[in-house]
């Protein structure tokens, strides 16, 4: 084949040279290179701001930080890992990456606005750094910013509010810019049905960030004016009504964690096929469901708030809703092991850490069950267990998604393929440390551990010691992990086009792709999963 | 490489913008739903102390500003530059004119004590605290967006004027013209749900 310059040697717009080839570019792939090392600083942050909280607990009374910093870590962790990580990471990396890719495009619909949204996303970042080191430090509220406290605090929230106002608007713009895109620039002979799953997901996402995120946005707004002028909107001595500001703030945070999970999803949908030599079991299914989960996680907002004091209709309406949210999901998660069930199965780093997300995510699942549920939620409610399930669906579920992106797109990114070897020690040691981190936390929360403690009775000693130290096990696999991608930068080892056997129209181009995307117009496939070429091409390579 | 813009992909992006507008907005409302649905007497006495004559004048200024507008994009598609540049200019003085209503309308309840957490609206009903509060709020608020719509007006009326925006290319001056609308629509709900309540 012809040698064709790669998006790296080629500057969009024509001309800019050196950092300005970077800091000014319109090109997707370049945009979502950006993302990916400022999301990648953020993430590596506060993976050892949790850690610290977690030496912190590990042994009774004081043991690193004293309570307030504790407080103000929590809510740094929360903030960065929500807002800065498993928000952006998937759509803002690989989605801008792969996206206009798979959908035959030469680039999103409006390049500009992407860049717009990058740079919103910077200043988001920074201007939560500021709030670190101005005011009375920074907010000690958790991330969702509850009324009265957050009103009343001494701690710099307007700030902190305003970063995650700044993320919020740039996350929107980007689903905004992934619709029409969607819509607009799919390759001549790609209908709706023959889109890669992976690229469905991040359409249902996108609608969900444009649907919800303005609520969240006027919700914080007016958390910023409350703190300066006191109207009086969420408080009781003015008429106004606290858990007002809890609906509005779950109307748009709960269906975020669908914005969270949905594109996490989708890197399954895409992974567990292509290493199964096999056409996705259900490919409609999981098209429907993808958009079923965006639709029915939009109503169950207040099934955070059992205990908030409404009324019991509302606790049954939103506890019945949220049941029904698992029905979509575990139609995905059936079609990911049934695609599997006779498929001729290659092992690979992606494939294995898609199968821990599968089983990380199913107990996030089911433990979100218990707490969907009124009657048991009640007694779990605001305890350890509840940042058990939330880690799991969140870390479990879109952080090892995220991974498994990472080396599943790694080889077509870079043109380099990295250490399978490190990899998959990495990836275990992440998952077995992930166990031993979160499984006590479950219990403890069982036992009645409320969270965002700072200290706790002598009984819950031994639990808060095994996750402590499932944490340090769990970052030494992370590092071992993001050490081992690093340093396939200095082997080189070149990667061919289409290492894994893939079909969508992203391994039909070379690695890294050139500027344009495409050499020549693709070629799109009757259905997106087929596979009998890459067999057929397999068994003639054995001879 | 030389592309032919497609209109209607910018149509769709823009409009969705204005939905995440649209949303915004719809939080206020919700706010005001349920505290209407809380203090509908504490509403009606609110409302009888705004001035129903300044409203509307603000209503009809805004109504006409919608016409100008859209009357200068079907302007620039005929090449009429100069005509819609007229039209654009009255839209822009439209806005102002809003805003100056605006400012003597705050200006006369701020002399009467009716602001937020003043000593004297302190001592109303509760009601009528978050009547005044949702007022100063979604007022403030939308007069914000008078001010940016003004600024997208301005600027499509120096890319017309220096021939950027023509009868080929529009986009612009159309994007600026919807979102100019918005800002009306968003109006005409706060206008009977603050001067009209009963």
């Amino acid at each position: 084949m012809e040698q064709v310059k790669s998006f790296y040697e080629t500057p969009s717009p024509p001309g800019l040279t050196g950092i300005k080839a970077w800091l000014l570019t319109h090109d997707h792939k370049r945009l979502a290179l950006m993302y990916l090392w400022v999301v990648m600083f953020w993430l590596v942050l506060a993976i050892f701001i949790g850690l610290a909280l977690r030496l912190e607990l590990m042994f009774i009374g004081e043991t690193i930080m004293p309570p307030e910093i504790y407080n103000s870590f929590f809510t740094l962790h929360g903030v960065i890992m929500i807002f800065l990580f498993v928000i952006p990471a998937i759509p803002a990396i690989f989605g801008n990456f792969f996206l206009p890719i798979q959908i035959g495009a030469d680039d999103v619909f409006f390049p500009r606005l992407n860049l717009f949204s990058w740079y919103l996303y910077v200043i988001g970042g920074l201007t939560a750094i500021v709030s670190l080191f101005t005011g009375d430090g920074f907010a000690d509220t958790g991330w969702t910013f509850y009324v009265p406290f957050s009103i009343t605090t001494e701690t710099n929230v307007s700030l902190t509010v305003t970063a995650a106002f700044i993320l919020g608007m740039s996350s929107m713009l980007t689903g905004l810019n992934f619709v029409t895109t969607v819509h607009r620039m799919r390759v001549k002979g790609m209908g709706w049905m023959q889109i890669p799953l992976f690229t469905w997901s991040l359409y249902a996402t996108a609608w969900v960030q444009i649907l919800a995120t303005p609520v969240v946005s006027i919700t914080l707004v007016l958390v910023v004016l409350e703190r300066f002028l006191h109207i009086g909107l969420f408080d009781p001595d003015k008429g106004g009504d606290p858990l007002l500001y809890q609906h509005l703030f779950w109307m748009y945070s709960h269906p975020a964690v669908y914005i969270m999970i949905l594109p996490g999803m989708g890197v399954i949908s895409e992974i567990i096929p292509v290493f199964s030599r096999k056409a996705i079991f259900g490919y409609k299914g999981i098209v429907v469901s993808s958009m079923a989960i965006a639709i029915a996680g939009s109503l169950v907002w207040a099934h955070h708030m059992y205990t908030s004091g409404m009324s019991d209709v509302s606790v049954f309406v939103f506890s019945l809703l949220t049941f029904l949210v698992a029905i979509p999901t575990a139609v995905k998660v059936f079609s990911w092991v049934s695609t599997m069930y006779k498929g001729s199965i290659l092992m690979t780093p992606p494939l294995l850490l898609a199968l821990l997300f599968i089983y990380l995510f199913s107990v996030g699942g089911l433990t979100g069950l218990v707490l969907g549920a009124a009657g048991t939620d009640i007694h779990v409610h605001d305890t350890q267990f509840v940042v058990a399930h939330f880690h799991f669906t969140m870390f479990g579920g879109t952080g090892f998604a995220f991974f498994a992106a990472l080396h599943y797109w790694w080889p077509k990114m870079f043109g380099i393929m990295y250490d399978f070897k490190k990899a998959y020690i990495g990836s275990v040691l992440t998952a077995v440390g992930f166990i031993f981190h979160y499984v006590p936390m479950l219990i403890l929360g069982l036992q009645g551990m409320p969270r965002r403690y700072f200290d706790y009775l002598p009984q819950f000693e031994t639990g808060n010691f095994l996750a402590g130290f499932g944490g340090f096990l769990m970052v030494a696999g992370l590092m071992l992990m993001f050490v081992n991608l690093w340093s396939s930068f200095r082997q080189r080892v070149q990667a061919s086009d289409d290492p894994w056997g893939g079909t969508t129209l992203e391994w039909k181009v070379p690695s890294p792709p050139p500027l344009h995307n495409f050499v020549e117009i693709p070629n799109v496939m009757e259905y997106p999963y087929d596979f009998s070429e890459v067999l057929s091409k397999a068994a003639q390579n054995r001879g | 490489m030389e592309k032919t813009i497609d209109k209607t992909g910018v149509r769709i992006g823009m409009w969705i913008f204005l939905y995440s507008e649209i949303i915004l907005f719809g939080g206020l409302f919700v706010l005001y739903a349920v505290y209407f649905h809380a203090f509908p007497d504490d509403f009606a006495s609110g409302g009888k102390e705004l001035n129903r004559i300044f409203g509307t004048a603000n209503t009809l200024v805004l109504l006409f500003s919608s016409f100008t507008v859209a009357a200068s994009i079907t302007a620039i598609q005929r090449s009429k530059k100069i005509q819609s540049m007229t039209l654009l200019v009255i839209s822009i003085l439209c806005g102002l004119i809003f805003l100056i209503n605006k400012y003597f309308e705050w200006g006369a309840k701020f002399e009467h004590g009716l602001y937020p957490n003043s000593e004297h609206l302190l001592e109303a009903d509760p009601g009528f605290i978050i009547f005044f509060g949702l007022y100063y709020t979604i007022t403030g608020l939308h007069g914000l967006h008078v001010i940016i719509g003004m600024t997208l007006l301005a600027i499509s009326l120096v890319l017309v004027m220096r021939n950027r925006v023509s009868a080929e290319r529009y986009a612009m001056l159309e994007n600026s013209g919807l979102y100019w609308h918005l800002v009306d629509l968003i109006w005409i709900f706060v206008f009977p749900l603050f001067y009209l309540v009963l």
